[in-house]
């Protein structure tokens, strides 16, 4: 449907190919969060691994920045609306996580937690195979708070919903069990180049 | 639920400050909105270029059949600039909706109800402010609004006439750009946390600044960080 009047405002070429359909680029990077920014102090921050209740591997800060590390760079979407491109990330994969438990992921589906309480449902093939990570740091810098410091998921293919804040950890579910905004009408998958926003899309 | 584009008709377009524009759309929603909740809108080029945006609904929940929106025009902006300049009562956009389950109120829910709303970022604390009216007078609330300037209080006569005939609703407007004017500290929430008794909900909505040191200050103040819902806008 044409919308009287509107022409709109085209990024140009190059940029407009990188950008996820109803997307537009920003400079900035703006913040979207449920609630305030928690206070998370690193003597007493703990990494998780779970299979249900069930702990299977947990680091310390200090050992957590022991583990390998990874740098990635590109673009971010969310799923209101915004693009941010050529953002760099550092942090472990999960690919690593797993190796450095010792374990292979026992269920195909889990669970992001955050300190917050908020969670995210990831299938795992969509962590694996170097395509997320657990990032600590942000263009070269420890990731302030109101983007999710000191720790964060990182799975860029996805809306960035996805990538949880202040992660505490890794829930492995038996089924893809809905997170906080999947319960609240958001699509369970979240793949910006297919438009899956909300459920059904 | 899959969340449908539908065509949605402008049936009344009004200027609400020198920066803001009322327009209000008919939309065949099958059920009610909730309180806080907003609306994602799409125009298209004759070209077939789209672009898309998210506004948050300024009316009640029990405004049949229309929902009103309250777009503040921003500089060189692509889709705001639209509704300001060219969109009239007649057109139609593509609108779907509502969106959103986190930064909502529902008369249920009950109070003390604390409201901190920065310039635009009042629009949906304009809706919950309405349903609490009509649905729940009785909830105690106080709207902490910071605004540059008198004249950009968004719904300024409804406020002030709701602050003088509503029992359980206060309004503080902090103007950081009039004379005496304030911006929003900790003694400022500390009197309203004193007028208002403990919120048993708060919601922060404006500018991503705004909200992180409105956020840090009620936690500050003792608030559980559980009962502060934050939105924001920017980028």
């Amino acid at each position: 449907m044409v919308t009287r009047g509107f022409t709109g405002r085209r990024p140009a070429r190059p940029d407009a190919e990188r950008l996820p359909p109803g997307q537009y680029l920003t400079e900035d990077f703006p913040v979207l969060q449920l609630g305030p920014t928690p206070k998370i102090d690193l003597a007493r921050w703990r990494f998780t691994l779970r299979e249900g209740s069930k702990p299977l591997k947990s680091w310390s800060w200090a050992e957590f920045e022991a583990l390998p590390r990874t740098r990635w760079k590109g673009d971010i979407h969310c799923v209101t609306k915004w693009s941010k491109f050529d953002t760099a990330w550092e942090g472990v994969t999960i690919d690593d996580l797993l190796a450095a438990a010792g374990i292979a992921a026992p269920t195909a589906y889990l669970l992001a937690e955050g300190y917050d309480d908020y969670t995210t449902n990831v299938p795992v093939a969509d962590l694996t195979g170097a395509k997320a990570m657990v990032a600590t740091r942000y263009a070269g810098e420890p990731i302030p708070p109101d983007h999710g410091g000191p720790a964060r998921l990182l799975v860029p293919h996805l809306y960035f919903w996805k990538s949880a804040k202040w992660v505490k950890g890794l829930r492995f579910t038996q089924k893809d069990e809905a997170g906080f905004w999947e319960l609240r009408g958001y699509h369970m998958v979240g793949d910006p180049w297919r438009e899956q926003r909300f459920t059904g899309d | 639920m899959a969340l449908t584009w539908q065509e949605a008709r402008i049936t009344a377009a009004a200027p609400e400050t020198a920066r803001v524009r009322r327009l209000t759309l008919a939309v065949g929603w099958s059920r009610p909105f909730r309180a806080g909740q907003h609306v994602d809108v799409r125009l298209t080029a004759p070209d077939g270029y789209q672009a898309q945006r998210s506004y948050s609904i300024a009316s009640s929940p029990m405004q049949a059949e229309t929902i009103d929106l309250l777009i503040e025009r921003l500089d060189d902006g692509e889709v705001s600039g639209f509704f300001s300049d060219v969109a009239e009562p007649g057109d139609a956009i593509e609108l779907r909706g509502p969106i959103g389950g986190a930064f909502v109120w529902d008369s249920g829910a009950g109070g003390p109800l604390l409201l901190v709303g920065g310039g635009s970022g009042v629009v949906p604390l304009l809706s919950m402010l309405r349903h609490r009216a009509e649905a729940a007078p009785g909830v105690p609330a106080l709207l902490l609004y910071s605004a540059r300037t008198r004249g950009e209080v968004i719904a300024r006569d409804e406020l002030m006439r709701r602050d003088a005939e509503e029992p359980e609703f206060r309004l503080r407007l902090a103007l950081t750009r009039e004379t005496g004017g304030r911006r929003i500290d900790a003694d400022t929430i500390g009197e309203a946390l004193a007028a208002l008794g403990t919120p048993a909900h708060a919601f922060v909505c404006g500018a991503n600044p705004f909200v992180s040191a409105i956020a840090d200050l009620l936690v500050e103040a003792g608030l559980p960080p559980r009962t502060i819902r934050t939105e924001r806008f920017g980028g």
